[in-house]
């Protein structure tokens, strides 16, 4: 069964560079997942680390973009010892087609787990027709 | 290390290098039940006593089980992701099962003072250091 399996982890990504960063910082990918209902289309994003107030999302030019940037004053006064994985910001785009309704897209943060539903134009959804 | 910069991305860079040059560290040796497995955990040191950073997203915090005895600390527990019904998935990346881990430092702890957070998908284990095993200064008489 899926649910019982054993988890292995899953190195971080960091983020293709399209343009030139001016600081050497690095970013993550956050992982996704993407499923379609018959309203909407759901993207759940892993954020660990990031809380709501450390999230911004935007839309444009039919692109959704996920920022989330890590507390660093946590980390204050801690010297590592010991490391399996690397911290940074996250950042994923998204191209959103035009059956989704962009201002109806929300958002929902928890336990580090964003989810972003895009809900779909009226024309868009499925209809049944009826056979007369 | 990372104390008291002025800039505040400077502090953050120096803190990724630090972490990156602390992958190949063996200070946990063959004392972690299995290095790579889930989750991954960072080990830190603050003062005398050690602050463990465990990157959990997406976990109840009912199905989390920390147990500590002696100087092993154990996560363990499920990871559940619900998918609505008649859903079409396109992409999936995000994993789902269950999880143990077992931390063992190399130095004597204070299991009845370790403290557990879980935050915005982090969990942060605070490990005192066992008090007889702090260094003592000795007086010369």
């Amino acid at each position: 069964m899926a649910a019982q399996q054993e988890l292995q982890v899953q190195q971080k990504r960091e983020v293709d560079k399209a343009q030139e960063p001016t600081t050497p910082m690095r970013a993550f990918l956050p992982t996704a997942d993407i499923f379609e209902t018959e309203d909407a289309l759901t993207v759940v994003l892993e954020m660990p680390g990031v809380d709501r107030d450390n999230v911004d999302v935007s839309v444009e030019n039919g692109i959704v973009t996920v920022e989330g940037r890590i507390n660093f004053n946590k980390y204050k006064g801690l010297q590592p010892v010991y490391s399996e994985y690397n911290i940074g910001p996250y950042r994923r785009s998204f191209r959103i087609s035009g059956r989704v309704d962009q201002d109806k897209i929300r958002a929902e943060m928890r336990d580090g787990v964003i989810t972003l539903v895009l809900p779909k134009v009226e024309e868009a959804k499925p209809r049944r027709i009826e056979v007369r | 290390m990372i104390m008291g910069y002025a800039d505040p991305f400077e502090a953050f860079f120096a803190f990724q290098r630090a972490l990156e040059n602390r992958l190949s560290s063996d200070w946990l040796g063959d004392t972690t039940a299995g290095t790579g497995t889930y989750p991954p955990i960072n080990v830190f040191q603050q003062g005398d006593d050690l602050v463990a950073i465990i990157e959990l997203p997406g976990v109840n915090k009912e199905d989390l089980n920390i147990q500590a005895k002696d100087n092993a600390i154990r996560v363990s527990g499920r990871k559940s992701i619900d998918y609505p019904e008649e859903v079409s998935l396109h992409r999936r990346e995000r994993v789902s099962g269950v999880f143990d881990r077992t931390l063992a430092v190399p130095m004597q702890i204070d299991p009845d003072g370790i403290k557990a957070e879980y935050n915005d998908g982090v969990l942060v284990l605070f490990i005192p250091r066992a008090e007889r095993d702090k260094p003592r200064t000795i007086e010369i008489r």
